[in-house]
């Protein structure tokens, strides 16, 4: 118990659960809105997409976050563009930036010289090596998110609810479906240092699904997934130190496991 | 202008395959008008049209003084199929986001919702205001949706096919309700069921591409034949003919 207490008195370990509290946030709220919206996928190219600008920083030398941005906000709005304008059809306009991202970043990072240590915490996570500066970030995403879901509340949920219906009551329901999409890129890419970009679906995934079980209501969605979001988030990093197991994988072990629980639990009571 | 609205001329098509051609077409107060017309014979695009949802390829649709902001003066009762039934929203939300347009003004959060509870409690529908949309059955979605569409106090009430999905019971219940609404404002209604609309609308529009006007709500197989509009009459129990054989007018 004595070593318990005494992880919370270490820098890194109090940097990873400040970590896990903005990823829970940004991750519970922009996760209830992929989950409603059905654009789960869309999420999912973005994320790999992103992998093109961390590869592009490598070899150019700058940081891979910012890289992972400009890659991941391309791809959310090209999504949309390739789908509104040049009529492609949704499904395969995601797969196509999905695939070219992963695609650029290998070509990049290979034609990197030397070897590139950090390339697998993007990939999987490592939520034990949060910098200050990135910490900041997530700090300001989860700022930016909270104001924009507070102050549209309303609208984002109608939009959501029945875009056909938004549209004929005069909603700029495309401003709002770019907006959001920006929002979903940069809560992807700044959560990337958590759980990693192969990993990172399922803090916008599961638990939302866990708080499903419980709710049907959007607002109550977006809080519950929240709490549900921090203590697997928690969980997991504590069993990750306990055990010695990579951080990103324990917490989306948790996570389905706490899923799993919560839904036998439901159905026995 | 006398007219809620008035089409002059709307031709729209998707990759150049014309979908409604040379539309005329005016709704008056108190209008209610049953659209009927085969699949794909551009019903839902002359609503989508009329709605501001699609731009059109020719012609103009014009607003009349009562319909100024006509964002609020028109209820759109969408097709139930295309609405996601698995979404986390509660009944009172959804009624509430037909009000959108509205509560920009001053009025107050709490008078909208009033409103909202008043007009589910009209449709027999208070006690089950919190719960999730998905948990109704189809003739109490129908209705919420009915709500949602009344909210902003339209001059106008547009429902696409609202008796799918929705049972024989409600399907009446439905229909005296649109009768009532009908008072105080018109109606347009889509509708495949030629057979259980002709009862309640006052004027029949028919459109297979071009659009004839039926002046009347007793309309004959043979006139649709020669309006180029193949669909079937179906009444409930009776021949056809016999049902709609009432003529107290010459054509």
């Amino acid at each position: 118990m004595d070593t318990f207490f005494e992880l919370f008195t270490y820098d890194f370990f109090q940097k990873a659960v400040l970590a896990a509290v903005f990823a829970s946030i940004s991750c519970g709220i922009i996760g209830s809105y992929i989950v409603s919206r059905r654009i789960v996928f869309i999420s999912g190219g973005i994320t790999h997409a992103s992998f093109g600008g961390i590869g592009l920083a490598f070899l150019m030398g700058f940081n891979p976050l910012l890289g992972a941005v400009l890659f991941a906000v391309a791809a959310a709005l090209g999504i949309q563009f390739f789908t509104n304008v040049a009529e492609i059809r949704e499904d395969s306009s995601i797969a196509i930036w999905w695939s070219l991202g992963m695609a650029l970043g290998i070509i990049f990072v290979f034609l990197t010289p030397g070897y590139t240590p950090n390339l697998m915490s993007y990939l999987f996570g490592n939520i034990l090596t949060v910098t200050n500066s990135e910490l900041w970030w997530m700090f300001m995403l989860n700022v930016l998110i909270i104001g924009f879901f507070t102050l549209f509340f309303r609208k984002i949920l109608y939009i959501a609810f029945d875009e056909e219906f938004a549209r004929t009551a005069g909603l700029p329901v495309q401003l709002f479906n770019y907006l959001t999409m920006t929002l979903i890129a940069l809560t992807v890419v700044l959560n990337i240092r958590v759980v990693g970009i192969i990993l990172i679906l399922s803090l916008l995934t599961i638990p939302q699904a866990s708080a499903n079980l419980f709710t049907k209501d959007f607002k109550k969605l977006l809080i519950l997934s929240t709490v549900f979001a921090f203590i697997g988030t928690l969980l997991g990093l504590f069993i990750s130190y306990f055990l010695d197991i990579p951080s990103g994988a324990s917490i989306i072990f948790t996570l389905v496991l706490m899923f799993g629980i919560l839904r036998l639990l439901k159905s026995v009571f | 202008m006398k007219a809620l609205l008035k089409i002059e001329g709307l031709s729209f098509g998707y990759d150049k395959v014309p979908v409604i051609e040379d539309i005329c077409f005016e709704v008056f107060d108190q209008d209610f008008i049953g659209v009927i017309g085969p699949n794909g014979g551009g019903k839902t695009t002359l609503l989508k049209a009329i709605l501001g949802l699609i731009r059109a390829d020719k012609g103009t649709i014009t607003f009349g003084e009562k319909m100024q902001g006509r964002k609020k003066a028109i209820g759109y009762l969408p097709q139930v199929r295309y609405i996601d039934k698995k979404f986390p929203i509660t009944v009172l939300d959804v009624v509430l986001s037909g009000s959108i347009m509205v509560d920009r003004k001053i009025i107050a959060q709490k008078t909208i919702r009033e409103k909202a509870e008043a007009l589910l409690g009209e449709m027999g529908l208070a006690d089950i205001r919190n719960k999730a949309i998905g948990e109704l059955s189809g003739g109490q979605m129908q209705r919420v949706f009915l709500c949602r569409a009344l909210i902003s106090d339209p001059k106008l009430l547009i429902l696409d096919e609202p008796d799918t999905f929705v049972d024989n019971r409600f399907e009446g219940e439905l229909y005296e309700k649109l009768k009532q609404l009908n008072k105080d404002m018109a109606i347009i209604l889509v509708s495949h069921d030629v057979g259980t609309i002709t009862s309640y609308v006052k004027t029949i529009a028919c459109i297979n591409r071009h659009l004839h006007y039926h002046n009347s709500n007793k309309i004959t197989q043979e006139q649709l034949e020669s309006y180029n509009c193949p669909i079937q009459i179906i009444s409930h129990g009776m021949v056809p003919h016999t049902v709609l054989n009432i003529h107290d007018h010459e054509h």
